[in-house]
Formats: structure tokens, C-alpha cells, sequence
């Protein structure tokens, strides 16, 4: 067992978890945090994607222990009250999902992507960017679709709060 | 996935200390090979012991013929490193090409060179740039250092610590890839030395991991230009055949992937 502090969405959680716990277990299992999906477990699907330290990670495979003391993202974190985060309101836009099961993870993946490209984004590289997600329903067009537009959004507003 | 003790020692002698008195025990980099084959219980280590913290194993630096990498520096930041781009460009794009984003933010370059999976990608750039593996206790050639399927010489409890590419005079890469898991069936990292000496690594294919392939060296230190391998061929009885491409298929893409990697010096391709 292990003491590990995490700050998850801002807040700090400190817990004694075993060694091997994972760290989508200890978003789901250990703060109820279940947003952040398990699809595959073998880090394939990225339907656990969080972004952890600036990074886009696949929470199912990396140990809760081995990233004490960093900063976690997840989907609860993006919106604010009711209303959406940019890129959660573009994908209900553009009709990006329609189970919903890989969206948290596409949708984190996604957010990281526009902010390490500053929201310089052509369909090329969101459709290689998104390699590690993968969605069994929308045939990803509405996908990047919501991305791009997101990623639009992003670039407009950081070129307002710049003049 | 079994109970295991985590660990995350600050130096090397520790990491090593504690890697002789524990029963075992693994080290742990990326864990994006280790904790996978954990959790399908194909490893179970009683001990891992985080190497991601110690010092030496971190750091690019550069030299005017020499790249050294830290072992714990993920795929992501070779990727973007524009002091390797400017010397060896190839090497920043096979890094890039490895897995997907999430994959590349955490997996390292020395977890995929002491794991030396016969589909994995640094393993071919080790042999083209005639790399040599610093480990806590000596150092090893690239020639010396892989030794078949998933085995290499280090010894149990050796850590690879830093590993120096020879900047080459230009090179290549181009892997064709499984489309479903999106390994390399077949990629070659062809790469000419200020000596004159021309390398073709070859991995993804060989039935004993990644090799050298001397007869299109041989063909290209001729006349290094595309077409001097055309129609030459690596004997099949030494790649691998499987429900993912037979061998015959795979030694037709081995003379693809090199002329390929012929015709983008100074780049990659990826297919
Ligand atoms: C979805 C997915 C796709 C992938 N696609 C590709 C791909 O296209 N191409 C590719 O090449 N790879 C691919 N990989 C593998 C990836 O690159 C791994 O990160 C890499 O093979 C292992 O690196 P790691 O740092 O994660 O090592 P770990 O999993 O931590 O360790 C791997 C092994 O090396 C040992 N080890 C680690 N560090 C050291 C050290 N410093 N000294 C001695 N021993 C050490 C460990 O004990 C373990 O046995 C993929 C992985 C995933 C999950
Ligand atoms: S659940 Fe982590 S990648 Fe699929
Ligand atoms: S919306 Fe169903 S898996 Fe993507």
C-alpha cells in the first residue's frame, strides 16, 4: 500500500491505495470519479484518456503511485456549472458521439491536442492525433469535424484576449 | 493484475542495490509494454522498481557526431526535439511515428531498446547509427547488444542508461504498418556514415528480431540510389510468417520498405 496525493480537476486527494492500483481505478474506484471510461484495458482504446501533467495519457495503464504529486484532468472537470466546455459544446454540435462511450476519452484527448497546437489544427493531423482513440459508432467525421471547430474557437478567442 | 511492491529509487545505485535484494523484481520506465503484460498476468514482478527518476537517465545532449539519450526520455520528446531534428531528422519522425499521441507521452526509448520487441522501431535506428548502449556497469555496441526475440545481453539487474546514436552523414525510414495494431510489418532505417559505410537495419520482419541486412548494404555502398535494391530480397527462411503476413510477403515488403527509405533520405515514410 502506498499514500498517494493526486491533485484531480484542482482539488487535492490523498488516499492509501495498493501498489498496483491503476490510475483510472483510482479516478473511478477510489474518488467515484467515473466519467474517465474503461474500454479495452490494454491500451488500445482511449476511452480512458486523461491528461495528466499537460500530457494526454491512457489512465489504464499507468500506476496511481508512480504520479504522486501531479495534476489530473478529466471530463468532469471541463464544464463549468451548465454550461460546456468548447470542445464538449462542439461535439453536441456537430453530433460527434452517439453512444458516448469513447466521447470522455476523445474529448480529453481532444482538448489536449488544441491546447499543445494552440488551436494550428488541419484535418491531417486531428485525424493523426486522434490514432489512439478509437470510436466503434460515428466513423469519425463528425469527430473532427467538432474538433475543428473547436480548435477555431480556441484560435478566436486567444486572438482577441492577445490584441 | 497481481499485487506487486512500487518503488522509486533516486539514484542508480540505488535502483541497482535494491534490484539485487529484492526477489522479483522489474524495472519499470513507460510500463506501456510492462504494465499491458502485467495485467494479462504473462509478468508478474513482486517488485517494480521506477527508473523515471534518476538523474542519469534523463537529458538529451549533442554533440557534432554524437546524439545521447537519456533511457527514461519518452518517445514524445525525441519526437520534438529540434536539436536531434537538426542532426538526424529520420530519428525525430520514427519517434513520432511510434503508437499513437497518449502512447508517446509516456513510453521511452530505453524501455522499447531493453524490450527489443521484433515489431518495435528504435531497435532498427540502434543498428543503422551504430548506437552504443551505456548501461550502469559498461558499455555495450549495438552489434553485441540484441540477441533474438524480446532477449538482449543485458544481465539481470543491468540498467540501460543512456544510448548514443553516431550522427551519420544522412538517413532514412520507412515502415510499412500493420494496419490493425499499427507495428511495423516491415520497416527498414537505412543510413549512410561519414565513413563511407552504409547500414540497413531491418525490423518488424526477422524471425530472430531486428538484423542488419549486409546484402543491400552491400548493393548500395555500389550505388546509393533506389534502385540499386531493386529486385533484391532477404532470404524468407529468416522472417517471420503469421496470420498478420507470411513470410514471403514480408520479405517483398522488406525490399519495399528499403528502397523506400532510400528514396526519403533526410525524412521518414509511413505507410
Ligand atoms: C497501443 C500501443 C502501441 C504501440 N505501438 C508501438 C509502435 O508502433 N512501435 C514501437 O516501437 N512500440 C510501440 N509500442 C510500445 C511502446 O513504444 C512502449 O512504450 C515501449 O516498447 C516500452 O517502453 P516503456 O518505457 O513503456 O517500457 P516499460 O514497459 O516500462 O518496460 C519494458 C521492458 O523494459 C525493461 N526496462 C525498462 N527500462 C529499462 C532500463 N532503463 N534498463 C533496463 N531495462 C529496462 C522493463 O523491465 C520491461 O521489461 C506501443 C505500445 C502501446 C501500448
Ligand atoms: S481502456 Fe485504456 S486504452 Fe482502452
Ligand atoms: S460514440 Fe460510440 S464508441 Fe464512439
Amino acid at each position: 500500500m502506498s499514500k498517494v496525493a493526486i491533485t484531480v480537476n484542482g482539488t487535492l486527494h490523498t488516499k492509501e491505495v495498493e501498489d498496483r492500483t491503476l490510475l483510472v481505478q483510482f479516478l473511478r474506484d477510489h474518488l467515484g470519479l467515473t466519467g474517465t471510461h474503461v474500454g479495452c484495458d490494454t491500451t488500445q482504446c482511449g476511452a480512458c484518456t486523461v491528461i495528466v501533467d499537460g500530457k494526454a495519457v491512457k489512465s489504464c495503464t499507468i500506476l496511481a503511485a508512480s504520479i504522486e504529486g501531479a495534476s489530473v484532468s478529466t471530463v468532469e472537470g471541463l464544464a463549468d456549472g451548465e454550461k460546456l466546455h468548447d470542445v464538449q459544446a462542439a461535439f453536441h454540435e456537430h453530433h460527434g458521439l452517439q453512444c458516448g462511450f469513447c466521447t470522455p476519452g476523445m474529448i480529453m484527448a481532444s482538448v489536449n491536442m488544441i491546447e499543445r497546437h494552440d488551436g494550428v489544427l488541419d484535418e491531417a493531423t486531428v485525424r493523426h492525433e486522434l490514432e489512439g482513440n478509437l470510436c466503434r459508432c460515428t466513423g469519425y467525421h463528425n469527430i473532427i469535424k467538432a474538433v475543428l471547430s473547436a480548435a477555431e474557437k480556441h484560435r478566436t478567442a486567444h486572438a482577441v484576449a492577445a490584441e | 493484475m497481481y499485487e506487486t511492491t512500487y518503488h522509486k529509487p533516486g539514484t542508480l545505485q540505488e535502483a541497482v542495490s535494491l534490484f539485487s535484494e529484492v526477489e522479483e523484481a522489474a524495472y519499470l520506465s513507460g510500463g506501456h509494454t510492462l504494465i499491458p503484460t502485467m495485467k494479462g498476468r504473462l509478468a508478474a514482478p513482486a517488485h517494480l522498481i521506477d527508473v523515471r527518476r534518476i538523474p542519469e537517465l534523463s537529458g538529451i545532449t549533442v554533440g557534432p557526431d554524437r546524439i545521447i539519450i537519456g533511457a527514461a526520455t519518452t518517445h514524445a520528446t525525441v519526437a520534438a526535439s529540434e536539436k536531434i531534428r537538426a542532426l538526424i531528422p529520420s530519428l525525430c519522425g520514427l519517434a513520432g511515428s511510434i503508437g499513437d499521441v497518449q502512447v508517446r507521452h509516456v513510453g521511452t526509448i530505453g524501455g522499447s531498446v531493453a524490450n527489443n520487441d521484433p515489431a518495435a522501431d528504435y531497435p532498427s535506428a540502434v543498428l543503422a547509427l551504430d548506437a552504443t548502449l551505456h548501461t550502469d556497469r559498461r558499455s555495450i555496441p549495438a552489434s553485441e547488444y540484441f540477441d533474438g526475440l524480446y532477449t538482449t545481453t543485458l544481465e539481470p539487474g543491468e540498467i540501460l542508461v543512456r544510448i548514443e546514436f553516431k550522427v551519420p552523414e544522412i538517413a532514412g525510414y520507412a515502415k510499412f504498418r500493420n494496419p490493425a495494431s499499427r507495428y511495423a510489418l516491415a520497416a527498414a532505417f537505412v543510413a549512410r556514415h561519414r565513413d563511407g559505410n552504409i547500414h540497413v537495419a531491418i525490423t518488424g520482419a526477422g524471425n530472430a528480431g531486428v538484423f542488419r541486412w549486409t546484402e543491400a548494404e552491400e548493393a548500395l555502398q555500389a550505388r546509393f540510389e533506389p534502385d540499386a535494391v531493386k529486385g533484391l530480397l532477404p532470404d524468407e527462411n529468416d522472417l517471420m510468417g503469421d496470420m498478420h503476413a507470411p513470410a514471403d510477403y514480408r520479405a517483398n515488403l522488406v525490399g519495399v520498405v528499403t528502397r523506400r527509405a532510400v528514396e526519403n533520405l533526410g525524412g521518414i515514410l509511413i505507410e
